[in-house]
């Protein structure tokens, strides 16, 4: 028997409230995308999206679908295929609240509450119209003699803890630890989150602990509060190491969504058959 | 020979301004930028030098194991030496702007975000600016936003920033004591006016400005015969329109 708590898809989709703060893992960690369809077709509201650092697809689908408020991101593109369309319309006809940020200060946001510690400096960014429009951001002084220059100002970054995170792992062991490989912000992101929900290609009859090598790729069992099989759960996005991107796809949703009509139409298809 | 692409000849820019390197690192929505990391990285091995590439959104040209934040540590610690910035817009002064058009309130056009940038073009020692589009909306007197300041206070830690700006018309480099930019090599299809007609901001000309240097067969043949298929790997559209691979 496994040692986990084995979900359905939909019980996972349950797990997530409106209003949550919801990690958002980056194109290249693992896009639940199974997962975001049916918490589009559940019709969640006022989700606050926190990007590390960034989203493509995922995030613009969901702001399209009127499933969120806020995001929290360094970026929202959709790479190869342009400007992310109803991400950008959105922001420009002010239907959601954009936070934006820069990568390394969503990483440290969030280690700073795997350290349980309530802030986290970071260099640069002082001088930015970043930092001017961050009112929850403050710079102080160095106040360290130790290190760096004394009167250095140096910005200070609030921990951040989410609600809820869910991301897509190509695997997972008897136990329920969750092979992640080298994309340790999945890790940043799960230690940070109240609740972790993942959504998995297969699950081996094996611990992945039993050997050296497999152990330093896992995401410990100890984070995880449920687990569901899903497979090709991150199409059309890519899957690092089992599948890549489905570009064919990807260009023809960068396409459609350029209108919320054309946008409309193709999400009609893409959750209903 | 088949007929030197645009891209080819940027692609080669870049690659001439690499050579001293021991680490560079690639972002995002960097194609150029990246099939010219590589080209380096190739012509290093040639002449027995070791040059370190690592590229974002690559799992193969990758030397990361520690997750996303991992390029930003490994810049702050001043272990990357060449990094690619672009900007929806770019000013005078070598502020860059990747978030949007208009005031940011109400804003009018908005683009993907800031990236990394608003670190990394503090504590890496040379950014190279990379924007193909050459034009008074592009090359702007003032950016509407500023993702990363072109230069800062002097109690400010940055051992980094802007040296160059290249763009598919011309390549100019910063002058941080100025504040200002110099042209030092134009298109061969390109006059000073013209580029003085289609940049924003007001710049010096290096007494010896020159052409885009042409390059010579030998990396052209590195470039079609190896750099596009590695390129193909992380860039797959880019690798199809430029090279059909």
């Amino acid at each position: 028997m496994n040692q986990f708590n084995e979900l359905s898809l939909s019980e996972i989709v349950d797990e997530v409230k409106d209003g949550d703060l919801i990690g958002i893992p980056a194109d290249y960690s693992g896009v639940p995308m199974e997962f975001t369809k049916e918490l589009i077709k559940k019709g969640i509201k006022d989700l606050r999206l926190y990007c590390l650092p960034l989203t493509t697809i995922q995030g613009d689908m969901l702001i399209g679908s009127g499933c969120v408020s806020q995001i929290e991101a360094a970026a929202v593109t959709l790479g190869e295929f342009g400007l992310a369309p109803r991400f950008s319309e959105a922001v420009e006809t002010g239907k959601i609240v954009i936070k934006d940020s820069t990568c390394p200060a969503l990483h440290a946001q969030l280690q700073a509450t795997e350290k349980s510690v309530p802030f986290m400096p970071l260099r640069g960014v002082i001088g930015s119209d970043i930092q001017k429009y961050r009112k929850d951001w403050q710079v102080i002084e160095n106040p360290m003699k130790s290190s760096g220059n004394k009167d250095e100002p140096i910005l200070l970054l609030p921990a951040v803890q989410l609600d809820v995170l869910i991301f897509h792992a190509p695997c997972v062991d008897k136990n329920g630890n969750i092979q992640i490989g080298r994309r340790r912000e999945l890790a940043t992101l799960a230690h940070a989150s109240k609740n972790v929900f993942v959504t998995t290609e297969q699950i081996l009859d094996i611990d992945l602990f039993d050997d050296e090598l497999s152990a330093a790729t896992c995401l410990p069992a100890l984070y995880i509060d449920g687990i569901s099989v899903v497979k090709n759960g991150a199409w059309p996005c890519a899957l690092p190491g089992v599948y890549g991107a489905d570009n064919d796809e990807i260009k023809k949703y960068s396409i459609a969504a350029k209108t919320q009509k054309g946008f409309e139409d193709y999400m009609k298809k893409y959750l209903f058959n | 020979m088949i007929e030197l692409k645009r891209e080819e000849l940027l692609i080669s820019q870049l690659a001439d301004l690499l050579i001293n390197d021991k680490h560079i690192a690639v972002g995002a929505a960097s194609p150029i930028p990246g099939a010219a990391a590589l080209l380096a990285k190739e012509e290093a091995k040639i002449q027995n030098n070791r040059l370190r590439v690592t590229i974002l959104h690559s799992n193969k040209y990758n030397n990361f194991t520690d997750g996303a934040r991992e390029l930003f540590d490994c810049a702050a610690q001043g272990r990357i030496d060449t990094f690619f910035l672009g900007g929806v817009q770019i000013d005078g002064e070598a502020n860059i702007n990747l978030v949007g058009t208009g005031s940011y309130e109400n804003i009018q056009k908005r683009f993907p975000g800031s990236f990394g940038s608003a670190l990394m073009y503090f504590v890496v020692p040379q950014i190279i600016l990379f924007r193909e589009e050459h034009s008074p909306r592009t090359l702007v007197n003032k950016v509407d936003f500023i993702s990363a300041p072109g230069f800062s206070d002097e109690n400010i830690y940055r051992p980094g920033g802007p040296k160059f700006l290249l763009t598919n018309r011309a390549l100019f480099k910063f002058n941080k004591q100025k504040k200002r930019f110099c042209l030092l090599k134009i298109h061969n299809n390109e006059s000073l006016e013209n580029v003085i007609k289609l940049t924003g901001f007001k710049f010096d000309v290096d007494d010896n400005l020159t052409n885009m240097s042409i390059p010579n067969e030998n990396r052209i043949n590195i470039l079609r015969s190896k750099i596009s298929y590695m390129v193909s790997e992380f860039y797959p559209e880019f690798a199809d329109r430029i090279w059909g691979v």
